[in-house]
């Protein structure tokens, strides 16, 4: 098994490799009607009060990174490719529930609810007219299945798809070599079982935390290189939602803290080779310790957050660039284009290594947390 | 400022669908794979033990076939040096009784032609005195008058047993 290993994960790169190379040139492809669809938004609204056919590129990376109502996918000419999407909402004790499309009128009206254009509300649905002035005025509150819960629901689904097929052959071929995707995703399993769970928590308790473990790994881990796939199922900033991120560290943190043992809250609450004087008057060292409960989610929370997010940013930033230069002269964006297009193939493959360092590191440090949590103590 | 607020709908789909992800994942894959990783991983350790085990097996059995043949060699030279040794007695038991059998046939021979030699003689003796008793009868058998002409009757008959 220790053999096969170092195969194991140089096969794995070359097909990330690949899968890169197969990506990247269609980010770019893809992201070129998505400019259009900006510059052409941006001469018809004339609202905005911008100067026309002005390319806005935070504003775009921005719609792009963040959660939305529907799914875009191009804009040729003036026809629009886009995925409506479900919005339900609950005002007033009230469940509404129609297609986004019919947001796309001139007032973005639909039902006395609003899709703010504009404002601290953008992108949100807000009551029509009394979102400013009456703050008494009951919430609307927004359960709609956006662009990220889909892309949840989708990933979910063929991580189902997959491993219960895995698991289903695995039980067909017993006590034959395994074959075909069992092949690819076994050395995963084992990966997460051996490294992760089985060094970080203990011969003892690892297997109850293993199937969670397994969870959020391939969870992040397909979530991320589904995001870097532009078409329709993939390129949704799943991972990169502080939402998504925040609960799954909300998992972790519960899970660890109705798995703590008597030697972890006693290490919390009375640390031991710590001074008497940082616990005695001022209990300063528990204060410390019971942030750190809050704080090791947290951080979990931001980190995937953040390096998704700024992977997908970098990658927007680049696409960005040809129409910066594109909108000065022609023959520059073109001259760009290439260097930009060099850098994103370079950035998607490093992309590729984030998206498993970081499933790796948010599945080890919550392996590490739960670890601590049912350690027992040791007997000198 | 959306960037880094969570949402609540989003919230609320999230966690239903990493639930129900974790509940069919957990008990509809993760079970029978890590299971199965398990037994297969139990199968190769006893498949492993076994071949080591028929392993040694073969290497005693291999010293116990040598101890084997060792033995049959040197039980094949302890019985090619005793028939070579009863080949030998029995060559020399022969020679002798060869040689005493010959001794003793001599012997018979020697003896026999001893008693022929007796019986000859015995035979010849009977011969000459009957021989004699012949010549005295005719001597007697002629008027022994004359003395002279006794003897030369005497000397003519010794010239006739001469020739006969």
């Amino acid at each position: 098994m220790n053999r096969s290993r170092p195969l194991n994960l140089t096969l794995l790169t070359v097909l990330l490799v690949v899968a890169g190379m197969l990506t990247t040139l269609p980010v770019w492809s893809q992201e070129n009607p998505q400019q259009k669809v900006k510059a052409d938004s941006a001469t018809t609204a004339t609202s905005s009060g911008k100067e026309e056919g002005s390319f806005n590129a935070g504003q775009m990376i921005l719609e792009h990174v963040v959660d939305n109502h529907e799914w875009h996918i191009a804009e040729i000419g003036h026809l629009e490719l886009v995925v409506p999407l479900p919005v339900i909402l609950l005002y007033d004790g009230q469940f509404y529930c129609f297609s986004s499309s019919r947001f796309h009128n001139e007032s973005h009206s639909y039902q006395g609810f609003t899709l703010a254009t504009e404002g601290p509300h953008k992108g949100k649905i807000v009551r029509s007219g009394e979102n400013k002035t009456n703050p008494e005025a009951p919430e609307v509150y927004d359960f709609s299945i956006t662009k990220t819960v889909l892309a949840i629901m989708i990933s979910a689904f063929l991580l189902i798809l997959i491993f219960v097929s895995m698991a289903r052959m695995a039980a067909r071929s017993k006590g034959k070599a395994p074959t075909g995707m069992q092949n690819l995703l076994e050395p995963l399993v084992l990966f997460v079982r051996d490294d992760i769970a089985r060094s970080s928590i203990g011969e003892k308790h690892y297997e109850k935390f293993l199937p969670y473990l397994l969870t959020i790994f391939f969870f992040i881990l397909f979530n991320n290189l589904f995001g870097l796939i532009p078409f329709f199922p993939g390129g949704a900033n799943v991972t990169g939602n502080i939402t998504v991120t925040l609960v799954m560290a909300v998992f972790t943190f519960i899970l660890t803290t109705i798995n703590g043992n008597k030697h972890y809250w006693i290490d919390i609450i009375n640390t031991p080779g710590v001074p008497w004087w940082l616990k005695i008057p001022l209990p300063l060292m528990p204060i410390v310790e019971i942030i750190g409960i809050i704080t090791k989610p947290f951080v979990l929370m931001v980190r995937l957050f953040a390096n998704i997010t700024a992977g997908h940013i970098i990658a927007l930033g680049f696409v960005s660039l040809i129409f910066i230069f594109g909108a000065i002269s022609a023959a520059l964006g073109l001259g760009v284009s290439v260097v930009s297009v060099a850098f994103m193939v370079f950035m998607d493959l490093l992309e590729l290594l984030v998206a498993f360092i970081q499933a790796y590191v948010f599945t080890l440090l919550s392996a590490l947390y739960f670890g601590l949590a049912v350690t027992e103590p040791e007997h000198h | 400022m959306e960037l880094i607020t969570p949402g609540l709908g989003l919230l609320f789909w999230m966690t239903l669908v990493f639930l129900l992800l974790l509940f069919i994942l957990g008990k509809f894959a993760w079970k029978p794979i890590l299971q199965m990783l398990k037994e297969r991983e139990t199968s190769i350790h006893e498949a492993l033990n076994t071949a080591n085990k028929a392993k040694e097996e073969m290497k005693s059995l291999k010293a116990g076939n040598e101890e084997l043949l060792q033995q049959a060699k040197n039980e094949r030279d302890a019985i090619l040096n005793e028939a070579r040794k009863i080949k030998d007695k029995m060559i020399e038991e022969a020679r002798q009784k060869a040689s005493e059998e010959a001794a003793r046939i001599v012997e018979s021979a020697k003896e026999t032609i001893l008693n022929e030699k007796m019986a000859a003689m015995t035979e010849l003796k009977n011969q000459i005195a009957e021989n004699s008793l012949t010549l005295a009868r005719f001597i007697l058998k002629r008027e022994l008058a004359d003395p002279h002409k006794q003897e030369e009757y005497a000397k003519e008959l010794i010239k006739e047993l001469k020739f006969n």
